[in-house]
């Protein structure tokens, strides 16, 4: 048996906002009866531009139909740019929380809501295109940015988590090394910063590339460098040479030579200076 | 009102079971390997619970072996005959088996065996054609359930096991789900393994039974002291071999009767709610089923809400639904049927036992109706006004 919340007891037993508004402003519809759920939502708004009415019908689970009731609850009386920056964890907390293997529940939420909005803006037919861009899971018919979309916003590392999450995987599971792929792929690389800076092409002076170095090592490779663990400390700057110490467990690392060459001489070369030279400080002795 | 109709997910203990296991549990504590008159007793109160379950198996009571549950049962059949034949590599099975089987034959795939897995037709029958096809000199065991415990749906399981034996090659029958509810005769079909779980048939949960007829090969499965002539060491569990003993002999004096009054509640329930409920079906072959399951499709509603809608007022039953086992995808029984996923998320299972009453039947039948329809204003698929374009599984 399901350990669910109070608060989705509730709203599965009474459910809110149940059915259909006529001549809706906006008309989002996710989901289909071979994947076990499917919600239609629709939605109103009134001449402030505030959602004044929504509505719901939903064939799934008690999950299912607790999030859409939820759904409904929260977003009236939101202006569309304030519905639109509901996420599913939104959706999940205002339920006082889902089990982890219903957690798609709250995505199909998010992604009526969605599909409603681009509705009423004219983008769409209300109806969620779901093998638009490459599909990863054919199972369930996921692509591949709707699972980048839910690893961001979730933090998921697992297989496991995003079949939760977003269904994909739990079908025939051939669909599994291109999920760890993605999952790699995404948390590999640390989010570009919006300002990534001009790279300099002219001269510097030594105090500039001093500063740069600094900077660089801040933006791009401590925080990779954290994740395992790691860190780093910038000793000096002689000519080309950087000299860096390792800390944390990149100081026993043995792939510190990797991560010196590829995680911190790459990006010191890419945003300071083509011909710099890491070097590790010599251990004292 | 609470109604129980989940009885093939497990049974209340008769209370002449519970009876008969409480000096057991109290005075009568000694181990049957004792050489004193505590042991005495315990190991007279085994070697009569053999005798018990033999008779209702038509069996001999040295081919009865005392396991934990009929996954060990199962468990234990497959490997152990496995072990004996080396030189084979092949396994026979269905796709609708019960995990304790399936997990099992697919696990040893993964070891190197080559695994057929027979498929059924839409009503969840074999073909038994294919499975006389299947079966080649690499074969070590053929394992098929004799009832399906979400279908109910019976298998021919006398003639698969004349043909087993016809091809020299080992039968082993999951018979979990049938025993109690129907007739069994192992002395007149030839079944080489068999399987049964105590709390099935109103015995306690932690015992089952691993039929082995006399001269089938099979390797020891618990290594240890002498017990079971060797075959599963371990201090016996008395109060429930106990118990277990005596559930049989209930089931065996009562089957009958208490098949026709069951049969009758299963039938009338399944008859008014598919006439109450529009757009319902049954899964499985009617005729060729348990006296005790029915298996019902409800259209555009899913299978968790209903249960949960049903628990609220008091009747529990289960579901093939995805929903319900934290899986996405819906009964792997319902799929090899080739049941259509807009039924399959939506089918409620009611397993009736002899301690249901025509007065509970009427308040599902009274109830059950109302949920889905309930459910149906609440899912956009609506129900029978609204015409509907199910989505086909890409799959």
């Amino acid at each position: 048996m399901w350990d669910y919340s109070e608060k989705v007891v509730d709203h599965f037993l009474n459910p809110r906002n149940v059915g259909e508004i006529e001549n809706p402003d906006g008309v989002g519809e996710v989901g289909s009866m071979a994947c076990g759920d499917a919600l239609k939502l629709t939605f109103k708004l009134g001449p402030d531009g505030r959602i004044t009415d929504a509505k719901f019908k939903t064939f799934g689970c008690a999950s299912a139909i607790a999030s859409s009731s939820a759904l409904t609850e929260m977003i009236k009386g939101m202006t569309l740019e304030e519905a639109e920056k509901v996420t599913n964890k939104d959706i999940a907390e205002y339920l006082g929380g889902l089990p982890e293997q219903k957690m798609h529940c709250s995505v199909m939420g998010r992604e009526a809501l969605e599909v409603a909005i681009a509705n009423y803006r004219g983008l769409g037919d209300g109806r969620k295109r779901e093998l638009e861009g490459e599909v990863v899971c054919h199972c369930f018919g996921v692509t591949r940015d709707v699972i980048e979309r839910v690893v961001r916003e979730n933090d998921l590392h697992k297989i496991e988590e995003v079949t939760h999450y977003c269904k994909a995987g739990g079908g025939c599971e051939s669909c599994h090394g291109k999920i760890q792929e993605i999952i790699d792929e995404i948390w590999r690389t640390p989010p570009v910063p919006e300002k990534a800076p001009v790279r300099l092409k002219k001269k510097l002076t030594t105090i500039q590339k001093i500063r740069l170095i600094e900077e660089t090592i801040e933006r791009e490779i401590r925080p990779r460098l954290q994740q395992d663990g790691g860190d780093i400390e910038l000793i000096d700057v002689e000519g080309n040479r950087v000299i860096v110490a390792m800390r944390g467990t990149c100081a026993n690392c043995p792939t510190a030579q990797f991560t010196l060459t590829e995680t911190i001489e790459a990006p010191l070369r890419e945003f300071v200076s083509d011909d710099l030279v890491v070097v590790q400080q010599e251990p004292e002795t | 009102m609470n109604v129980y109709l989940d009885n093939n997910a497990t049974t209340c203990v008769a209370p002449e079971v519970l009876e008969a296991m409480m000096p057991f549990l109290k005075e009568h504590y000694g181990n049957p390997s004792s050489m004193h008159k505590f042991g005495g007793v315990a190991a007279h109160a085994v070697e009569r619970a053999r005798e018990q379950v033999a008779a209702l198996l038509g069996a001999h009571p040295s081919e009865i072996v005392w396991t934990s549950c009929g996954t060990e049962s199962d468990n234990a059949a497959l490997r152990g005959t496995l072990a004996r034949f080396p030189e084979k590599r092949h396994i026979i099975t269905t796709k609708v088996e019960h995990p304790a089987v399936r997990t099992t034959c697919r696990w040893l795939a993964g070891q190197g065996y080559r695994l057929t897995e027979l498929g059924v037709d839409s009503l969840g029958r074999l073909d038994l054609d294919e499975l006389a096809e299947s079966i080649t000199d690499d074969t070590a065991i053929v394992s098929i359930m004799w009832a399906n415990n979400e279908t109910g749906v019976i298998f021919p399981i006398e003639q698969i096991a004349e043909l087993c034996r016809a091809r020299g090659v080992v039968f082993h029958c999951d018979a979990v789900q049938i025993v109690g509810k129907a007739p069994i005769d192992l002395s007149k079909t030839p079944i080489d393994l068999l399987a049964l779980s105590g709390h099935k048939l109103h015995a306690p949960k932690g015992v089952g039974v691993l039929y082995i007829r006399r001269g089938t090969k099979i390797a020891p499965f618990l290594l240890g002291g002498h017990q079971e002539r060797g075959r599963r060491a371990g201090t016996e569990n008395v109060p429930y071999i106990v118990g277990l003993g005596r559930a049989c002999e209930l089931a065996g004096a009562n089957i009958t009767e208490e098949n026709r009054r069951v049969k009758a509640m299963r039938d009338r329930l399944e008859r008014e709610l598919l006439a109450r409920c529009p757009n319902s079906r049954v899964n499985g072959d009617r005729e060729r089923r348990l006296p005790n399951t029915t298996n019902i499709s409800f259209e555009f509603v899913e299978g968790e809400a209903i249960l949960l809608l049903m628990d609220q007022v008091g009747i529990a039953a289960s579901s093939g639904s995805a929903c319900t086992s934290g899986s996405l995808e819906p009964s792997h029984v319902l799929r090899a049927m080739g049941v259509p996923f807009t039924c399959a998320h939506g089918s409620i299972r009611f397993s009736l036992s002899r301690y249901n009453t025509e007065a509970e039947i009427d308040y599902v039948i009274q109830h059950v109706p109302r949920i889905i329809a309930r459910l149906r204003e609440i899912s956009p698929y609506g129900g029978e006004e609204s015409p509907v374009k199910p989505v086909a599984a890409s799959s």
